[in-house]
């Protein structure tokens, strides 16, 4: 079993903004590994402690994310992967899953895991679009899986707290939720031990990519905390008071 | 001068504050107020191997430094737990120095392995009422019974006794006055901590409650001549090498607790309003949070340094004496700093500000005082006459 772990490093909720808007203010703040990420190693990590495998974990991201990378390898990671070019700063998800996608090709991973999403960005479009760069089947947001026979039986959380159970063949890709195990802390030795594991960095052009094919296509405009609006009003009574004056108010103000 | 992060000592840092940071300040001011022992998150650090940073990894140990065991350490103190937290951990980890510098093989074998799994607790036994600071002066006797001992005295403020299977004694052998030098003739013991010749009595105290110390009456308590730690009469000289790493460790929980002080502050001062503006926007607030932010800054740097120093093998004296003596005091105005920002609230339980103030008081008193601290800087890295 060869299982890849895409994960991503993302700024501490305390980051501030920076003052131009474009991005936010990297001086001074931590960074840690997207939660969501966080389960899926977990999980890749159990399914290697259960049986035979070997897992692998990659990142795109500058040289502050290969800490992220000696985390993982630190928890039970074989080895580790980081893709950076200086002009991927800013990348959208679809560069990000074609260098992901190129990472993995030759790899023959059985199954990958990742985030559902990002803590940052909030996305939720990487896992898809590598899978389809892939050609492998896959599901969102795993709540369970469990492995048996060559195929992945996945519960997945839908709308209103119903669940969904999936069936889907080796090799596949699954996004999971937050909150499908409990994520382990890496013990001192797992930490000693990672110093000694590989970590492969590679540019684009290592990944037989050029520039040009990675280019973003999605650039970010701004990035602000909306202002505090003034003059909200509450409404207080009984919920037929209450509809009663909604009511109202709609009328006064025109709004149908 | 390259002040670049290890990538290591980064991991050892975020592992320590997220394992810590499961025990919140709930857990620790019960804790502290009942006096127990903090079971489960000693056990949470035990089972993760973290008690064995500084045991040699041929003992199942990790081998590693003091730069990383302060670093775990200030990120442990830096948790809700604060100095609680860290002396749980504290002792376990560097109580043992002795035996790994100057134990017999026999006796590494048989207790390092049980150290650095955290399993064996081990006690501190050299402070005695009648000495005090001057340790020369100790009058617990270790009498020769054949070829073994029979120890009879008193100590105090021997932290977790309550707890401890062993306790590292420091016992003369040969009465002062029969020595050639003061600090000849005293002999270091791994004893057992025999409840039936060892009355334990905890000590109430100001704070750091949920670990205890205790008084300790020893009567008759036979100790074998295989649990002389490295030579009869050389005691002294064994714990000495030991006093630079702890005061390096316990300088950098002191930056640990003031910067948990500093940052709990300026949370409050932000969202705090009076007179319709939050209480940061005061420079009566803001500017004491800034020096001490700096404050701690500083003494950070000087842990560091003497931490380097030491695992580089040159000598450590006057920056050990100097971060313990910068450190204390940093931290210790940090946290009172934080009080005064959190007005009558910070004199409360409820906001925990107040038991860290009262754990960072220690760090200018224990395990040696600011005054020895100056007293040694004055005497060997200044060169003056020594006053007493
Ligand atoms: C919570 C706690 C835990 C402790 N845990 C342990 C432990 O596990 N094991 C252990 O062995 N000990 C332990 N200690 C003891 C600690 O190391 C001593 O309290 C400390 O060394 C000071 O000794 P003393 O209290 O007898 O003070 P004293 O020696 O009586 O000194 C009193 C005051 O006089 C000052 N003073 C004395 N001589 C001089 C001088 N020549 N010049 C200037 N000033 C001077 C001191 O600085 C101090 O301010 C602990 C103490 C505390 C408070």
């Amino acid at each position: 079993m060869k299982i890849l772990v895409c994960l991503k490093q993302v700024p501490h909720k305390d980051a501030r903004l920076e003052a131009s808007g474009g991005w936010i203010d990297e001086g001074g703040i931590k960074f840690e590994i997207n939660q969501y990420d966080t389960y899926a190693l977990e999980e890749a990590l159990r399914i290697k402690d259960a049986g035979e495998a070997e897992v692998v974990v990659a990142t795109i991201g500058p040289d502050r994310t290969s800490q992220a990378l000696r985390t993982a390898l630190g928890m039970g990671a074989d080895r580790a992967i980081q893709i950076w070019d200086d002009s991927l700063s800013g990348a959208d998800s679809l560069t990000i899953a074609k260098l992901l996608a190129a990472a993995a090709k030759d790899e023959s991973f059985d199954l990958v895991l990742m985030g559902l999403m990002s803590d940052d960005a909030n996305n939720s479009l990487t896992g898809p679009m590598l899978a389809e760069l892939l050609g492998l089947p896959h599901t969102t947001g795993a709540m369970k899986i469990e492995l048996s026979d060559g195929k992945a039986q996945v519960e997945r959380e839908l709308e209103g707290g119903s669940l969904q159970v999936v069936d889907l063949p080796l090799p596949c890709l699954i996004t999971v939720q937050t909150g499908l195990n409990e994520v382990r802390y890496a013990s001192l030795k797992g930490i000693m031990q990672a110093k000694k594991k590989p970590l492969d960095k590679k540019g684009i052009s290592d990944l037989g990519l050029d520039a040009a094919a990675v280019a973003s296509k999605v650039t970010v405009d701004k990035l602000y905390v909306p202002t505090k609006g003034e003059g909200a009003e509450i409404l207080e009574g009984s919920a037929g008071e209450v509809a009663q004056q909604l009511v109202g108010k709609i009328k006064e103000l025109g709004l149908l | 001068m390259d002040f670049s992060k290890d990538p290591e000592l980064e991991q050892v840092r975020s592992e320590a504050e997220k394992l810590a940071a499961a025990f919140d300040d709930e857990y620790w001011s019960e804790h502290d107020e009942k006096h127990e022992f903090p079971w489960d998150f000693y056990n949470a650090f035990a089972s993760r191997g973290w008690i064995g940073i500084v045991v040699p990894e041929k003992y199942g140990g990790a081998g590693l430094g003091v730069m990383h065991a302060a670093t775990l350490l200030t990120s442990v103190a830096g948790s809700a737990g604060a100095m609680n937290a860290a002396s749980s951990l504290h002792l376990s980890i560097w109580g043992m120095g002795p035996v790994i510098h100057h134990g017999s093989e026999e006796m590494k074998e048989r207790y390092l392995p049980p150290t650095a799994t955290g399993e064996l607790h081990v006690s501190f036994g050299v402070t005695e009422d009648d000495a005090g600071t001057d340790t020369s002066r100790i009058r617990t006797f270790a009498a020769a019974d054949g070829d073994d001992f029979v120890v009879n005295g008193k100590k105090v403020w021997n932290t977790k006794a309550q707890q401890a299977q062993k306790v590292l004694l420091l016992a003369r052998t040969t009465p002062r006055e029969e020595c050639k030098r003061r600090f000849d003739g005293l002999t270091l013991f791994l004893a057992d901590l025999d409840r039936a010749h060892c009355e334990i009595r905890e000590i109430p105290k100001l704070g750091r409650n949920a670990v205890n110390s205790n008084e300790l009456f020893i009567q008759d308590l036979p100790v074998s001549r295989s649990d002389v730690v490295g030579e009869v009469g050389r005691g002294f000289y064994h714990i000495l090498d030991g006093l630079n790493p702890e005061r390096i460790t316990i300088a950098a929980e002191a930056v640990g607790i003031g910067r948990r002080a500093l940052a709990v502050a300026t949370r409050y001062a932000k969202e705090r309003i009076v007179f319709d503006r939050p209480i940061g926007k005061n420079q009566a607030i803001a500017h004491p949070l800034a020096d001490s932010s700096s404050e701690l800054d500083a003494a950070e740097l000087l842990w560091q340094k003497a931490a380097w120093t030491y695992d580089a093998r040159e000598p450590v004296g006057g920056l050990a004496n100097s971060a313990k003596l910068r450190a204390g005091e940093a931290s210790f105005r940090a946290c009172d700093r934080a009080l005064q920002t959190l007005g009558g609230f910070g004199y409360a339980r409820e906001y925990h500000v107040e038991r860290y103030w009262r754990e960072s008081r220690l760090m200018r008193l224990a395990p040696v005082s600011q005054e020895m601290a100056l007293n040694y800087i004055a005497e060997h890295v200044l060169g003056l006459p020594r006053s007493y």
